[in-house]
């Protein structure tokens, strides 16, 4: 069962009391939520995703978001997330409620999911192949994402990318793209079709809206990909559209700097990391205006065989 | 009622093959809230047991192991740099606990997951260790002054002190237990017995009984039990790793002369009551006198069943929340006399709490 067919009142109410069982990507979730901006957030964002009944047996993220108790409830009220009793965060405003969930669930994937190398990056897949898009925040990564995945290629992720251990492969986990400040706009104008979420605003990283991924990225969420390309993109003011090789090595150092578990994983973080750097084409990408970076990437995944 | 399922999983592995999906999220969510996933992963592993864990549920599993092997090769290097800060002194260097089972490569740091390491020193060489690992980039952690006065004058260790680049903390000790409690071993007797690492120049850990009494006396000593079951799961492996024909008369032997039966009898009680731990009953016979009187043991026991459970709201009866407060508050009415304990708990209770709420506006 998908979760748009849940009456908004049947998800209100398991979301209150025992939770709703969801999946993304490889992980299951247990959601509870006394907040309604959460289950509205979810009804948006997450329809296409498998839910389960409550009393579904497992789940490996038990996670809620609830209202402080006590005089938080009325002034000045907050929001609490909670990893099974464990609080990693302080109280938000209420009002950030949904996008605390969703910073939630990275954490528990970035602090618990040591089975895959997980690097902070956006990736998108075309034909089977993936270009991973790591990048500082302010760089543009989630914009470009978000308009790669509105053109025809495969959301993987817009902040992990999972590196398989074993395969070497990138495990998606398609969820809401995180779009900040500015570029809430650039995608609406971009894609008016786009659905983007109620925005947060005045969060730590300024005005926050999620971007429902497209359908056909959350049916395939258990289809792999192959590493194909690391693109460091960089949005500027004018700048005209041109992507430049770099060094695997320098490209390498980064993305060990960037994962949030390679010091974890010892030797096998590096045989991991270089393993996927062999297979990928490194370069810096500078662009000012998303269609001419979509041609580009679109040209990059029709030469993908003669650029190996 | 699922609330003692991560101990009987430990006590009876072989019943996880009839576990139901509900069972495996109860345990895997008890496990992680306890420490113990790592541990968990071993114990399986040990028993052949691994191909009875359902495929979804492995990753958490394999993903603590990865955690604690990466953890075991930080200690043993962390060891090493606090040695070479130290080499200068000449002084006799103790790891204890987590940091001792991994030094003397013991079962017992399989699958162990730590949040400091500790070592012991010889008291009248505090003030230059303490110097030697802030040259080396050691700095005492934010403490308020009331906790750093509280730690040099009653206490056996140095306040916490943590490495500026990699974020590792290190207690130092002088002893086992502080100045102030009922009872304290002399630490000059531990040295005595240490024993050298191989592997580790420089480095040393109690002698087996020892490092059990400490193990021990840690466990019934410390007033917030976070990690109680995995404690007590230290002193049970560590027990069934002693093959020594004479181990129990030693170990006995060793409890009276440094003062520790008691804790000695509650840990040998709860580990047979929740581990199963072999133990001859020659030795339970020897410790009876060891124990408090009848309305004190019941007592203890309905205390010790709830605080050494895992912290996780699976585990936890109407009872709980009082027995964690008991358990907070026999703990240091072990550790000080009445005089010092009345303000000290004051001062936690009502001065604490104020002054964190200050401080970020301090700030």
């Amino acid at each position: 069962m998908k979760l748009l067919q849940l009456s908004p009142g049947d998800l209100r109410r398991q979301l209150a009391g025992p939770g709703v069982w969801l999946r993304t990507g490889p992980f299951s979730l247990r959601v509870r939520s006394d907040i309604p901006s959460v289950g509205e957030g979810l009804a948006h964002l997450y329809g296409q995703f498998e839910v389960r009944s409550a009393h579904e047996a497992f789940a490996d993220f038990h996670v809620s978001v609830d209202a402080s108790a006590g005089l938080r409830r009325w002034f000045r009220p907050q929001a609490r997330f909670s990893f099974d009793g464990l609080q990693p965060f302080k109280p938000l405003p209420r009002d950030q409620a949904f996008p605390m969930l969703e910073w939630g669930l990275n954490w528990c994937v970035s602090t618990q999911a040591h089975q895959y190398l997980i690097i902070h990056a956006a990736v998108v897949e075309k034909n089977g192949l993936a270009a991973i898009l790591p990048a500082p925040p302010g760089s543009g990564k989630s914009t470009l994402a978000a308009a790669l995945v509105l053109s025809g290629w495969r959301l993987l992720s817009d902040e992990l990318t999972l590196i398989d251990r074993a395969t070497g492969l990138i495990q998606p986990l398609p969820r809401p793209v995180s779009l900040k400040n500015q570029s809430i706009d650039v995608i609406r104008n971009f894609d008016s079709e786009a659905y983007i979420n109620r925005a947060s605003h005045d969060t730590i990283k300024g005005t926050v809206a999620h971007m429902r991924p497209p359908r056909d990225s959350v049916l395939r969420q258990h289809e792999p990909a192959q590493p194909r390309w690391v693109i460091f993109p960089k949005w500027e003011a004018g700048a005209s559209t041109r992507l430049t090789p770099r060094s695997q090595a320098q490209t390498f150092m980064f993305l060990a700097q960037n994962a949030f578990n390679y010091s974890h994983l010892g030797a096998d973080g590096f045989r991991v990391g270089t393993a996927l750097i062999d297979q990928c084409s490194c370069f810096d990408f500078r662009y000012s205006d998303l269609d001419e970076a979509i041609a580009a990437f679109e040209h990059l995944s029709q030469t993908a065989d003669e650029s190996a | 009622m699922n609330r003692d399922l991560l101990v009987r999983t430990l006590r009876t592995p072989d019943a996880i093959t009839r576990f139901s999906m509900g069972e495996w999220d109860t345990l895997i969510r008890q496990a992680r809230a306890a420490g113990l996933l790592a541990r968990l992963a071993h114990h399986f592993r040990r028993h052949d047991l691994e191909r009875a864990v359902p495929a979804s549920v492995r990753w958490h599993l394999a993903a603590a192991r990865t955690l604690a092997d990466k953890q075991r090769t930080a200690v043993r290097w962390e060891l090493q740099q606090i040695q070479a800060a130290l080499a200068g002194l000449a002084l006799p260097l103790v790891a204890l606990k987590g940091a001792a089972y991994v030094a003397a490569d013991s079962p017992a740091a399989d699958g162990r997951l730590f949040n400091d390491i500790d070592i012991l020193v010889p008291r009248e060489r505090l003030a230059e260790v303490e110097n030697a690992l802030m040259l080396a980039g050691w700095h005492g952690t934010h403490l308020t002054d009331y906790d750093k006065r509280y730690y040099r004058r009653w206490m056996h260790e140095l306040p916490p002190m943590q490495h500026v680049q990699r974020q590792t903390v290190i207690d130092v000790h002088h002893a086992l237990l502080p100045d102030t409690a009922r009872y304290h071993p002399d630490s000059a007797k531990l040295f005595s017995r240490a024993v050298a690492v191989a592997d580790m120049p420089g480095i040393a850990v109690l002698a087996p009984e020892d490092r059990i009494l400490h193990s021990a006396t840690h466990l019934f000593h410390d007033g917030e039990l976070p990690h109680g079951l995995r404690d007590l799961t230290d002193i049970d492996l560590l027990l069934r790793e002693a093959d020594a024909p004479d181990f129990w008369p030693r170990l006995l032997a060793r409890a009276e002369e440094l003062q520790l039966r008691r804790s000695l009898f509650y840990a040998l009680r709860y580990l047979d009551r929740f581990l199963d731990t072999p133990v001859p009953d020659s030795v339970h016979a020897a410790l009876r006198d060891a124990a408090p009187g009848q309305l004190t043991l019941a007592l203890m026991d309905a205390v010790f069943a709830r605080a050494l459970a895992p912290d996780h709201t699976s585990c936890e009866d109407a009872f709980t929340p009082a027995a964690r407060l008991a358990a907070y508050v026999r703990a240091h009415w072990l550790r000080m006399p009445m005089h010092l304990l009345i303000p000290h708990l004051f001062h936690k209770a009502f001065v604490s709490p104020y002054l964190e709420n200050q401080s970020p506006r301090a700030a």
